[in-house]
């Protein structure tokens, strides 16, 4: 997919993102919701990252775009340190983010054309009322609404236009990378395949490069190079879209694919599952060592004494296991 | 196999300020003892108010408005709340998506559990304790006796869910209905939650109404699935004619829809194109018409008929695109007509 020898776009290093949880008057404990993470992602290649609530999927989105502050650790973007100061303005324009509830990301109170805007002005991309309007009314068109619609308001629009409307705010400010945060897990499916579709094509016509968050295993597939499959904090498994779903190595991956419901009634009568034990440990009380070692039917001692290493099985695929075999 | 609940031409509307809103607009049905029918749609196309409707729990302004619905031979639309309330958690019960607000938080999950043992069969409040926690340890909870004194919120989501099964059928009900059971669980709690309704289902051998939108559940779980669009039933056939042989173009376009695991993402995805329909403005003819890629001119003004592909009784679509490419067309007085389609038979 990508050239060699070229510089990743997006680099994470061990990233953190701790929150400090009140748990009584004078008491708070720290809730670890990303607990050193690190991956890159190429130019024009889609990572995918997906995983259950609460395993911090969102908040590596939202962490390496600065909408925390992150804990620990460092965010390269074009071979530069992300790093609040001036150059975060130009970060700011350079990456973008599309919201999982295309209701109450967009403010009610503003035209579809001012929220659109937003971006233009913020960066002041647009001279004057008329090209601004006229910039309004390209991003419409790109994602398939009209221009008439831009003085509406967004309650006036269905799911699938709204989340429309949010990706139209996201190109405004001719980004080079979008963070997709579960983008069609609010719509409906014959919704979902009109969005997934304009995604991949605007990939195309614009250069872009994606990190996509969802739990719906089927749509990441389709529309990720890698996928990055993260648990209680840690990412523990990474690899390309089709190698993973071929040759799942970590235990959690391989039920996490083996539990997906096949909307084929053959294929789901053949389907072996591999059904966890149990639920997913409190993200405060985060199990030792191997954090899925409470549910894990591969579980021995050494699993508890540390966290298992993220290595490399062979062209890039990367486990987070002692007990990998082959 | 006899037929347990039988839906005919139900009606059921919402009367909001802005006008009526048919949300089930002449659907009939029947389940068999001991199956488990799907029932899928997207939101807004009254599948849940179809199941409402059955147990008689619509909020205001909904009622039904015409058609009826059957349990065992016994008329069920029109009967008195206290007649209702035998039937309702006692024969037919149901389960709801959000496990957190079906629950009461301010009760204790024994409490809930025994109000309805006790409410429903003649044991006493030591035998009904008992069969709650006969009740939890059937749907898997540990330590039943200890879950008895905790609250809702002590609890995960999938045990929840375990605790609304648990609930559900303490009253060995013949009738499940399932109402996106598993929607806000993840994949892994989800996978734990349907294997055990299919296990509980083999066991206690209830007939499960499964209402989802997420087509892989329902080829998991059902022998029969029916789809709605806008109110209406727009086909309806066992899981394996749905899925291999979809009749109606709208399920047509949701099996093409569909990102599948095996692809290897090359190929793009066939969207339905358009929006949803505008439920205070349904089209006169074919719901579906203004988002069908093959409409003719007859679907824009006539609703299509219901018609029975190539079987009686097997495999049901309301389409007229089948009449026109019918190869025969045979007429059963009384009953809806039968399409022959070129090449099976």
């Amino acid at each position: 997919m990508s050239a060699v020898n070229q510089r990743p776009l997006l680099e994470v290093k061990g990233l953190k993102q701790y929150f400090t949880i009140n748990t009584g008057l004078f008491r708070s404990t720290q809730l670890k919701a990303v607990d050193g993470v690190s991956f890159h992602i190429d130019k024009g290649e889609t990572l995918g990252m997906v995983g259950e609530s609460g395993c911090g999927k969102t908040t590596v989105g939202r962490s390496l775009m600065h909408l925390y502050t992150p804990t620990a650790g460092e965010v390269l973007f074009d071979g530069q340190s992300v790093k609040p100061g001036a150059s975060m303005q130009n970060f700011r324009r350079r990456a973008q983010m599309v919201f999982q509830d295309p209701y109450s990301s967009l403010n009610p109170r503003m035209t579809v054309g001012d929220i659109v805007a937003e971006p233009i002005d913020i960066h002041h991309l647009a001279k004057n009322k008329a090209e601004r309007r006229d910039k309004v009314h390209e991003l419409l068109s790109l994602v398939g609404l009209s221009s008439e619609q831009a003085t509406r308001y967004a309650h006036e629009f269905s799911g699938g236009q709204r989340q429309r409307i949010g990706i139209a705010r996201a190109l405004a400010s001719n980004p080079e990378f979008i963070v997709c945060d579960e983008p069609v897990s609010a719509l409906d499916v014959s919704i979902q395949a009109q969005v997934i579709n304009m995604l991949e094509e605007l990939q195309q016509k614009l250069k872009l490069t994606y990190m996509f968050i969802a739990h719906d295993l089927s749509v990441v597939k389709h529309i990720s190079n890698r996928i990055a499959v993260m648990y209680l904090g840690h990412i523990v498994e990474l690899a390309d879209a089709g190698e993973l779903y071929r040759r799942p190595l970590h235990p959690y991956t391989q039920s996490l694919l083996s539990a997906v419901p096949q909307p084929d009634p053959k294929r789901a009568r053949a389907q072996r599952r591999i059904i966890l034990s149990g639920d997913v440990p409190s993200p405060l009380k985060i199990p030792s060592g191997c954090p899925f070692r409470t549910r894990c039917p591969k579980a021995t001692k050494e699993c508890a004494q540390a966290l298992p290493p993220l290595e490399d099985h062979g062209n890039g695929h990367q486990v987070r296991c002692i007990h990998v075999d082959g | 196999m006899a037929n347990l609940l039988e839906v005919i031409d139900l009606r059921t509307s919402f009367f909001t300020p802005s006008g009526e809103v048919k949300a089930v607009d002449g659907v009939s049905f029947t389940l068999n003892e001991g199956t488990v029918l799907g029932i899928v749609g997207e939101s807004g196309s009254g599948k849940s108010v179809t199941a409402y409707s059955i147990l008689q729990i619509l909020t205001h302004p909904g009622r039904i408005v015409s058609g009826s619905v059957k349990f065992r031979g016994q008329e069920l639309v029109g009967i008195s709340e206290n007649e209702m309330r035998k039937i309702r958690g006692n024969k037919i019960s149901i389960i709801f998506q959000d496990p957190m607000t079906s629950l009461n938080p301010t009760f204790t999950i024994g409490n809930q559990l025994v109000e309805t043992i006790l409410l429903h069969t003649k044991r006493n409040k030591e035998q009904a304790q008992a069969r709650a926690i006969e009740m939890l340890s059937l749907v898997g909870i540990n330590e039943p006796e200890r879950r008895l004194r905790q609250y809702a919120y002590e609890l995960s989501g999938g045990m929840r869910q375990r605790v609304m099964i648990a609930m559900a059928l303490a009253c060995e009900p013949d009738i499940l209905i399932a109402d996106e059971p598993t929607t806000a669980l993840d994949v892994t709690i989800q996978a734990q939650i349907l294997e055990l309704m299919t296990e509980l289902q083999r066991k206690l051998g209830m007939a499960i109404i499964l209402i989802t939108h997420d087509l892989g559940v329902v080829a998991g779980m059902c022998d029969e699935v029916i789809v709605m669009y806008a109110g209406h039933l727009v086909e309806r056939g066992k899981a394996d004619d749905i899925f291999y042989e979809p009749a109606h173009e709208y399920t047509k376009g949701l099996m093409r829809s569909l990102p599948r695991i095996e692809d290897d993402g090359s190929e793009k995805l066939v969207p339905i194109s358009g929006t949803p329909v505008d439920m205070l403005a349904v089209p006169p003819g074919c719901p579906f018409s203004p988002r069908c890629g093959s409409t003719m001119q007859i679907c824009l003004t006539q609703r299509p008929e219901e018609c029975a592909i190539n079987d009686p009784h097997r495999h049901i679509s309301a389409c007229w695109l089948n009449v026109r490419n019918a190869s025969e067309i045979i007429d059963v007085p009384g009953q809806m007509p039968i399409i022959k389609l070129g090449g099976k038979a």
